[in-house]
């Protein structure tokens, strides 16, 4: 791993609200190319610590470097090498999605042709149509077509697969799959465990704003199984969600 | 990709054009700042003109072939109402939508010729009044048609100046009215929104800057209050024939008030989408700031017609400048320096606004 060239760096990062911490001494790297993820539960701290990041949030104390850019010092500067989707992010009202590309396209100060951003995420056919009227699995990919558009080393998911169908959560990790094998590094933050199994080179667990855990999928799992864990019930070689996909298809659809 | 430096004016630019774009394809920023103005205008614009009519009905049985009657048919001011009966006379009299009823009658003895009876009602004294003067007047020359005046001789003439129609009171109000309610309503939504579907969030994690977001917003929001402003004015010239003194110069005259009133406007706006802790509770709070403006700052009557104590207030509010300065620009063709003592009350309202603006504002 030592070869590899560290992206982003966090070293004791916390953060404190008025009446309670939600980052405790957070550290980690994450690495050129890959993709890292931040499981949790809810309040974890997980979207915290993204939005410090990403520089949406001022941090209360430690040290963060996005590919050795300063997050106090030169916020700026990062956020023109960084693509960011957030939660629950809304658009501009009335636009259509070839106006919201031009939109971003003189936010970020780059030249894009609207519509090759859109082909990357399947989306040439909604061209003329408006953001509220996009399906959830839509609205996902777009949000994912803006954080493209200023060719960034790195982007930042939180949670792009929250209340999809299972063909468009599977579409959507192949468009992540996608992006990383173009070069980008990919965090992102998911509540689905075989979504981080499939997807992620590495993990790290976050409860309570500390992490507990931090390692490749393989690695977690083997180190449960050799401390003697056992699933009650025998794994079967398929799953329900397989049976759904096997049963309804896997091709891209209008509504997803 | 990332080697040419980062062009804040870009980012504005795009900023504006997106907003521009849905703010003409909002409903609400086009009926406010188009519709409701023009409407009035169109409302003023055919009721206005006339001037005083008193209408004089003719009494069943008067006689109709003589020099009073003829003279009352040739009197502009006076409308008469024949081939009514008595018994419809009557009610119309006591509600006031006759002012009087005349009745001529030969006289039997002689002289005069004939003897003229004005019944009035009090219900319409006013009109009343105005007619008794238009006949006295009327009938002193009947009378002395063929005599050498005594004591004076009147000579009457007339100056014919600039016709002063209701459209060039009525427009400039609306003018006034409809970048009050694009700039406080709009501006306060707009930013509201975008701060609650964290549109403004998703600009954050890009490298606009704060200031090019409000510059690009603003933008797009003077550029479309400056068109309909235009709009207006050219309806209003070209179908009502609003006074423009010196053409495209008032105009231009015009626009630039409409800037900095806009800009004020704005003021509150910004000020609004502070305050407001949800979409319900903008339009109660742009009502309270637009409402008042809105009826006390001359928009429809002159504030000259206000009680001496409600005058004052008149006298604080913003819009009350805007609309006396645009109404002399444009029937007065007053330059913009004639107008300086408005547009300076309107500067140090701005100044005052942006200082509670800035302290209000949230961004998330």
């Amino acid at each position: 791993m030592d070869d590899k060239k560290v992206m982003i760096s966090v070293k004791n990062l916390v953060k404190k609200y008025d009446d309670f911490i939600a980052v405790q001494g957070i550290s980690f790297d994450v690495y050129e190319n890959e993709i890292f993820g931040l499981l949790g539960p809810n309040g974890a701290g997980k979207t915290t610590t993204l939005e410090i990041i990403e520089t949406l949030r001022e941090k209360t104390s430690g040290e963060i470097f996005v590919d050795g850019l300063s997050v106090e010092k030169e916020a700026n500067k990062i956020k023109q090498i960084i693509g960011v989707q957030l939660q629950a992010a809304g658009y501009y009202p009335n636009l259509n999605l070839v106006e919201l590309m031009e939109l971003f396209s003189g936010l970020y100060g780059v030249d894009i042709k609207p519509m090759e951003m859109l082909e990357k995420v399947n989306l040439q056919d909604k061209a003329k149509a408006k953001y509220k009227a996009l399906s959830g699995g839509q609205k996902q990919r777009f949000s994912i077509a803006t954080t493209l558009i200023n060719s960034p080393k790195i982007i930042f998911l939180d949670e792009p697969t929250t209340g999809l169908d299972p063909q468009a959560r599977r579409n959507l990790w192949d468009l992540i799959t996608e992006i990383r094998n173009q070069g980008t590094t990919v965090v992102l933050t998911t509540h689905y465990m075989d979504e981080a199994e499939q997807l992620c080179d590495r993990v790290a667990f976050v409860e309570r704003g500390e992490i507990i855990a931090l390692d490749t999928p393989d690695n977690l799992i083997d180190q449960l199984v050799s401390s003697g864990f056992e699933r009650k019930k025998e794994v079967k070689k398929a799953n329900l969600e397989d049976v759904f996909i096997n049963l309804t298809g896997k091709e891209w659809r209008e509504d997803n | 990709m990332n080697n040419k430096p980062y062009s804040n004016t870009k980012a504005t630019l795009a900023l504006a054009k997106a907003s521009f774009r849905s703010i003409m394809r909002s409903p609400s920023a086009v009926v406010f700042t188009l519709a409701f103005p023009l409407i009035f205008i169109l409302v003023f614009g055919f009721l206005g003109g006339g001037g005083v009519k008193v209408d004089l009905a003719i009494a069943p049985g008067s006689d109709l072939q003589n020099p009073i009657i003829k003279a009352l048919e040739q009197n502009s001011v006076v409308r008469l109402i024949k081939d009514k009966d008595t018994a419809e006379l009557k009610p119309l009299l006591e509600k006031g939508n006759i002012d009087a009823v005349i009745n001529v009658q030969k006289n039997a003895a002689g002289t005069p010729a004939y003897l003229a009876n004005i019944q009035y009602t009090s219900a319409s004294i006013d009109k009343g009044n105005i007619l008794r003067s238009v006949l006295n007047n009327m009938l002193y020359i009947i009378n002395t048609k063929d005599v050498k005046p005594s004591i004076a001789q009147l000579n009457e003439s007339t100056v014919h100046g600039r016709i002063y129609r209701t459209i060039d009171f009525i427009l400039p109000g609306q003018l006034g009215f409809s970048l009050l309610s694009t700039g406080v309503f709009g501006t306060a939504f707009v930013f509201f929104s975008l701060r609650q579907n964290l549109v403004i969030k998703r600009f954050f994690a890009t490298p606009v800057s704060r200031s090019s977001i409000i510059f690009g917003e603003g933008i797009a929001r003077i550029g479309f209050a400056l068109l309909g402003a235009v709009f207006i004015i050219t309806i209003g010239h070209f179908f009502f024939h609003f006074t423009l003194i010196h053409g495209v110069v008032t105009v231009l005259n015009m626009l630039v008030l409409a800037l900095m009133g806009l800009i004020v406007f704005m003021g509150f706006g910004f000020i609004v989408s502070g305050m407001a802790k949800s979409e319900s509770t903008i339009p109660p709070i742009s009502n309270i700031i637009t409402l008042p403006q809105f009826l006390l700052s001359g928009t429809f009557f002159s504030i000259d017609a206000f009680p001496t104590w409600l005058q004052p207030i008149s006298r604080a509010l913003p819009l009350t400048y805007l609309n006396d300065a645009m109404r002399k620009v444009a029937f007065e063709g007053a330059g913009l320096w004639d107008v300086k003592h408005q547009i300076l009350i309107m500067v140090i309202w701005g100044i005052g606004i942006y200082a509670v603006a800035v302290r209000v504002f949230k961004w998330e």
